[in-house]
């Protein structure tokens, strides 16, 4: 997993509530067996006028121009701004892995829905929450100022506005040290191989039925 | 100190925590083909094994076709992630039902019904619907495919411990009341984020009174409501659910184990972080409107009309959802008319939907203006109970469709979809736009209500028809 650190990146504003994982990356696209390729189908039904099948060349369609995402003014973002419970729905994880491959590092909103947010930080992702107020004045000013670049410190734990104004945030400390040692997980745990194996016997002797 | 179950279950499977942060061991893990492939590739990548391979149970759903399978799956792009699923299982030594095993089905139907499901299990899933087996008194909740690596490598799961809520619905329900009524009802209240970060156990009269199939359908639909995992205390109805599955307890095993199970509940004075409660006798029908489930109202209730809602981002959302469902405000349900009925997915599949749905269906026949009525069972085993008891030829008489175990239409991924404006009833658990088709409009119902829909061609109180 690539580390996160520092970001200084372009804005977007995603401007609705509630975007479920199926918007970000459509029920076609899961018949990869693949863990990449998936930016050029994120948000694949508002982002492009026509129906997107896994194989077409995504280049020669074409874009919706009122979809944030194609103005050319967010070309390049790397900052996803976005309102209540984003990510909810399914657990689908080609959603940040479309959302990486995309381009997007970090993704902040007043709210996360569980499944998402875990498997953010499995990718390298970082969402973080702000108060709705603190949102409420990153979409305002992002959407009045072309080139609105967020500075996100995952050290600091801030996010830092072109005006200088800082926001700072919560994260879990395993989720972090992590996050910025760029960790593999399965690693970690299997360094308690004999807790593991301790606990397992423990329990195969209380619940035998279990392990038939 | 007295315990929500929640807490029990999750105590009981802590291999260490740290910092608020525990490694939890899993019991069962049931996997299917588009979430798994990525997490096998891993394991082969980095040379690792899987820890458990019996906690394992696998089974193609989501991409198998509905119709005749003797020819195989025709989307070519289908069938490689189905055969990719085979090849992992007969590398890793994993036990697969095959398309074409009788108990092949949706995985979240299949697990309980071979009894691979259990009272004080730790059940994931790469698929947000796992919350469907807490209905068990289990610890269940879906998991993201890196989680699927890491439970296949490591039988454990990094979480920290959610909140616990609980939705206590004493009462009665009235006829043609269902627990997906309940579900949608309680969502309808609480909205799709008011059970992010929160475990929900479903408590009261109302819910003791249902029978496995409502308290699955109910725990299923925890997911809506923001939470990732749903449960119901052990009772004698989960006891007798249970005994003689193929994967239950052995008999010397039984007595120890049922012991065990009796104490799988919320102790007298347990603390819960949140309760909501709900009155049964309050609930009615409930049809979405929306293109998210806690858009939703009653059978005789309206669309709503977004300029009474003051909040400029949920007003914003109203007129999005219904100009994307093509619906006026202050339209009664009743006289929305569908186009498709779709009666199936993990949330309303099992043999009691069906003969709910076929009761309403029989000796009538599917509405005109309806182009197609699908039903989809569950598993192989619910369907050929619902052949044994002649539900299929109810459901042919009537007009519908009688298809092959799977996912099916509930999201699309088969050949079974939505036309571009369609719009339909259906008995599966997300309304979200182009979930079940692109451009498709799905109103989510229970599967009584989505017979009576099909059969008067828009939807109408299940409770008036005769």
């Amino acid at each position: 997993m690539q580390p996160f650190v520092k970001l200084e990146g372009l804005t977007v504003p995603l401007d609705r509530a509630n975007v479920d994982t199926d918007a970000i990356i459509p029920k076609q696209f899961l018949k990869s067996i693949k863990r990449s390729g998936f930016g050029p189908n994120a948000f694949d039904e508002w982002r492009y006028l026509d129906h997107g099948e896994p194989g077409m060349d995504n280049s020669r369609r074409k874009l919706n121009p009122d979809f944030v995402l194609n103005q050319p003014r967010y070309q390049g973002a790397s900052i996803l701004l976005a309102r209540e419970n984003f990510g909810c729905g399914s657990s689908r994880e080609h959603a940040p892995w479309a959302l990486l491959d995309y381009g997007f590092r970090a993704i902040i909103a007043p709210s996360f829905a569980d499944i998402f947010f875990n498997n953010c930080f499995k990718n390298g992702i970082l969402p973080i929450m702000l108060d709705t107020a603190e949102v409420d004045q990153l979409f305002n000013e992002v959407q009045a100022t072309p080139g609105y670049q967020l500075l996100v410190d995952l050290e600091q734990q801030v996010v830092v506005t072109p005006g200088g104004q800082s926001f700072p945030f919560e994260v879990d400390a395993f989720r972090k040290h992590c996050l910025l040692n760029g960790l593999d997980d399965i690693g970690l745990t299997l360094q308690k191989v004999d807790l593991i194996k301790a606990f397992e016997a423990k329990h195969k002797s209380s619940q035998p039925w279990l392990f038939n | 100190m007295a315990k929500t179950l929640y807490q029990k279950l999750f105590d009981s499977h802590v291999v260490h925590e740290e910092n608020g942060t525990a490694l939890l061991y899993i019991d069962r893990h049931l996997v299917h083909e588009v979430t798994s492939p990525q997490a096998f590739e891993g394991l082969k990548m980095s040379a690792r094994k899987v820890w458990r391979v019996s906690s394992v149970l696998a089974v193609p759903d989501h991409n198998v076709p509905t119709t005749d399978r003797s020819q195989g799956i025709a989307d070519p792009i289908s069938r490689l992630q189905v055969e990719t699923l085979d090849n992992n299982c007969a590398e890793f030594g994993v036990t697969e039902f095959k398309m074409n095993d009788a108990r092949q089905g949706i995985v979240h139907v299949i697990g309980p019904e071979q009894g691979a499901t259990l009272p004080g299990m730790t059940v994931v899933c790469g698929d947000s619907h796992t919350s469907t087996h807490g209905a068990f008194g289990a610890l269940a909740h879906g998991i993201g495919t890196s989680e699927v690596e890491h439970v296949l490598a490591t039988q454990c799961l990094v979480q920290k411990r959610s909140k616990s809520m609980q939705v206590l619905v004493e009462g009665k329900l009235g006829c043609g009341v269902t627990a997906k009524d309940i579900a949608l009802a309680v969502i309808g209240r609480i909205g799709t984020a008011g059970g992010t970060g929160y475990a929900i156990e479903f408590a009261g009269s109302a819910i003791r009174s249902l029978t496995m199939e409502g308290r699955m359908t109910l725990c299923n639909m925890a997911i809506e409501a923001g939470a990732r995992a749903g449960m119901v205390a052990v009772d004698d109805i989960t006891i007798n659910y249970i005994k003689g599955r193929p994967y239950a307890p052995k008999p010397e095993q039984w007595d120890a184990a049922v012991a065990y199970w009796r104490t799988l509940h919320s102790d007298e004075g347990a603390i819960f972080d949140a309760v909501v409660e709900v009155r049964a006798e309050d609930i009615q029908p409930q049809v979405t409107w929306g293109t998210s489930p806690e858009m939703v109202t009653s059978i005789d209730g309206r669309v709503p009309d977004p300029e009474n809602e003051s909040d400029p981002v949920k007003r914003g959302g109203i007129e999005r959802a219904l100009q994307y469902m093509g619906l006026e405000a202050n339209t009664p349900i009743i006289q929305i008319r569908i186009d498709k009925v779709f009666i199936g997915s993990c949330t309303n599949s099992r043999i009691e939907d069906l003969r709910a749905a076929a009761a309403v269906a029989k000796g009538k026949h599917v509405a005109a203006n309806v182009k197609l009525a699908l039903v989809v069972p569950g598993s192989g085993l619910v369907k050929a109970q619902a052949e044994q008891e002649g539900l299929d030829r109810i459901f042919k008489e009537a007009g519908f469709e009688w298809r092959e175990p799977g996912c099916s239409m509930c999201l699309a991924m088969n050949a079974d979809r939505l036309e571009p404006g369609e719009r339909c009833a259906s008995t599966s658990n997300r309304n979200f736009e182009g979930r079940q088709g692109q451009g498709g409009r799905t109103h989510l119902v229970s599967p009584e209500m989505a017979a009576a829909a099909a059969v008067a061609g828009h939807f109408v109180d299940v409770r008036q028809i005769a």
